[in-house]
C-alpha cells in the first residue's frame, strides 16, 4: 500500500481527500438542516423527529463514527494542505492585488474553517454531549431553545453560519474541480448550484437562533 | 520632440544575490508613453550604468510575448495590470503620470531569487524533463495526416500548448502552486494520439517532480488563470486531477 500512501500525500491526493470528505459533509449538512427545521413546527414535531432518530440508535451510532472520521480527515488534511501551501509561498508580495484575480471566498478557507471548527466544538459540547452522555432525562428541545435564548451564543452561531456559507460557496465548486469534473456545459451550473446551496445552508441554519432569540413566543 | 513624457515613481526590489536580504529602492523616471515596460527598465539601467551603479537584473528575450522569459510582479500582479499579455507587451501608456509602480520578483519557494527581479525557474525545466515529451519513432517519413484528429481536439490541445512556461501562474498563486503549468503540459499530450504511450507515466512523474520542488497544492482560487499571459484555462487543472487520479488507480507503477 506504499503507492496509496504516496498518492494520498501528493499535492493532488491531499486535495482529493478534501474533495471526497467535503462532498460527504455537503450531504450531511442537507440532512442536518432538514432535521433542524422541524423546530419551526414546535416542540412536538422536533421531539418526534429526535425520537425517530432515537429508534434508529444503533445505526445512528455507526453513522456518527463514520461522520467523525470524515470530519477528522477533512480537518487534519485541510490544515496540512494550508500549512504546506504556506511553506510554498514563504514571502508574500508587498503590494497585494489578490482581490483582482480571485474571490474572497477562495482565499479565506482556512479562516472560515477555523471559526467553523470552534463552532463545532461548542456545538458538540453544548448540544450533542448533554443529550447523548447526560442522564437521559434531557429534553433536546429544551436544551436547544434555552441555548438560543442566550444572545452571545446565538450571535456566535449566526456568525459561524455566515462563514459556513463562505466556506461552502467555494468548497462546493472546488470539490468538483478537484475531482476533475469541470465540463464546459455543466460547470457554470455547478458553480451556481454551489452558491445557492451555500446561501440556503447559511440562511437555513442561522434563521433558527434568530427566530428563537427575537420572534419565538413574542 | 514635444511628446508628453510620463513621470513615474518606481519602487523596485533590489537583491544582490540568492542568500542576501533585499529591499525596495526608489527610482524616478521620465518616459515616453509608447515605451514598453521593459524598455523603460532598459532606459533606467542605461542611466544607472552611466552613473556607475549596478543595473537592475531582469530577464527578457523575444519581447513579443511568445518566449516566456520575461516576468515580474507589477503592482501585485504578475505581468502587470492588463490581462493576457506578458510583461514585454505592457506599455507605459497604461500607467498614469505621477503614478507609483511597485516591481517585485516572482515569489515562490520553488522560484528562488537569483538577483533583483530574476528568479530561478529551472524547476519547470526539470518537470518537463521527466515527462513533457513524446516518443517519436525514427524510420521512414509517415504520410501527412495519417492519424485522424478532429479539429475540435486539435484546437483544444493547442489551447493547452499555448502555455509559454513563464511561471506567472506560480507567482499569482497564493500557494505557489505550479498546477496550471503542469496541467497545460499534461493535457496537451493527453488529448492527442501521439501522447498516449507515456500518458500514465507522464502525469505520475510530472506531479511527483512538481511536489519534490515544493510547489503548493491547488486550492482553486483561479488566480493563475486570471494572470496567465496566454489565458490558459483552469479546466486544464481539472483534467490534470482526473488524469492523475486515473493513472494512480490504473497504472502498475507502485514506486512513484
Amino acid at each position: 500500500m506504499g503507492w496509496f500512501w504516496k498518492f494520498t500525500n501528493s499535492s493532488i491526493g491531499k486535495k482529493l481527500v478534501m474533495s471526497i470528505t467535503g462532498i460527504l459533509l455537503i450531504i450531511f449538512l442537507i440532512i442536518h438542516l432538514a432535521g433542524n427545521l422541524t423546530l419551526y413546527w414546535g416542540e412536538k414535531a422536533f421531539i418526534t423527529y429526535a425520537g425517530t432518530l432515537e429508534l434508529l440508535k444503533p445505526l445512528i451510532r455507526i453513522i456518527e463514527v463514520l461522520l467523525a472520521l470524515v470530519f477528522i480527515f477533512h480537518i487534519i488534511n485541510g490544515v496540512r494542505v494550508w500549512w504546506g501551501n504556506k511553506k510554498s509561498k514563504p514571502i508574500d508580495y508587498k503590494i497585494n492585488a489578490k482581490f483582482k484575480n480571485s474571490s474572497i471566498f477562495s482565499r479565506t478557507m482556512i479562516q472560515s474553517a477555523s471559526i467553523i471548527f470552534i463552532f463545532l466544538v461548542i456545538h458538540l459540547d453544548t448540544i450533542w454531549y448533554p443529550y447523548n452522555v447526560g442522564t437521559g432525562a434531557e429534553n433536546l428541545y429544551g436544551i436547544v431553545t434555552s441555548l438560543f435564548a442566550i444572545p452571545l451564543y446565538s450571535w456566535f452561531y449566526i456568525f459561524a453560519m455566515v462563514l459556513l456559507g463562505f466556506h461552502l460557496n467555494h468548497g462546493f465548486q472546488s470539490a468538483f474541480q478537484t475531482m476533475g469534473w469541470n465540463h464546459k456545459k455543466y460547470f457554470p451550473l455547478i458553480q451556481k448550484i454551489g452558491t445557492i446551496y451555500a446561501i440556503l445552508m447559511a440562511v437555513g441554519f442561522a434563521s433558527l437562533p434568530i427566530y428563537f432569540l427575537y420572534f419565538h413566543g413574542r | 520632440m514635444d511628446e508628453k513624457k510620463l513621470n513615474i515613481k518606481l519602487k523596485i526590489w533590489r537583491q544582490s544575490g540568492p542568500n542576501t536580504v533585499g529591499s525596495f529602492v526608489d527610482y524616478n523616471v521620465s518616459i515616453s508613453p509608447d515605451a514598453s515596460f521593459l524598455e523603460m527598465l532598459d532606459e533606467l539601467n542605461n542611466s544607472l550604468e552611466k552613473n556607475n551603479q549596478d543595473p537592475i537584473v531582469f530577464e527578457s528575450d523575444c519581447r513579443e510575448g511568445i518566449c516566456g522569459t520575461c516576468g515580474m510582479v507589477i503592482n501585485g500582479e504578475p505581468h502587470g495590470p492588463l490581462r493576457k499579455i506578458a510583461t514585454c507587451q505592457l506599455h507605459m501608456r497604461n500607467f498614469k503620470d505621477g503614478q507609483t509602480i511597485w516591481v517585485e520578483p516572482f515569489r515562490a519557494k520553488a522560484f528562488p531569487v537569483i538577483k533583483d527581479l530574476a528568479v530561478d525557474r529551472s524547476a519547470f525545466d526539470k518537470i518537463i524533463q521527466v515527462g513533457g515529451y513524446i516518443s517519436v519513432n525514427t524510420g521512414g517519413v509517415p504520410d501527412a495526416n495519417s492519424i485522424p484528429i478532429s479539429k475540435e481536439i486539435a484546437s483544444e490541445a493547442f489551447d493547452s500548448a499555448a502555455c509559454i512556461g513563464c511561471g506567472a501562474c506560480v507567482a499569482a498563486c497564493k500557494n505557489g502552486s505550479a498546477m496550471l503549468f503542469v496541467s497545460a503540459k499534461v493535457t496537451q499530450f493527453a488529448l492527442l494520439p501521439q501522447g498516449q504511450p507515456e500518458r500514465q507515466k507522464r502525469v505520475e512523474a510530472m506531479v511527483a517532480k512538481m511536489d519534490e520542488f515544493g510547489f503548493g497544492s491547488c486550492s482553486n482560487t483561479y488566480a493563475c488563470e486570471a494572470e496567465c499571459p496566454k489565458g490558459i484555462s483552469v479546466v486544464n487543472i481539472a483534467k490534470l486531477n482526473h488524469e492523475y487520479r486515473l493513472a494512480k488507480i490504473k497504472s502498475k507503477n507502485v514506486e512513484v
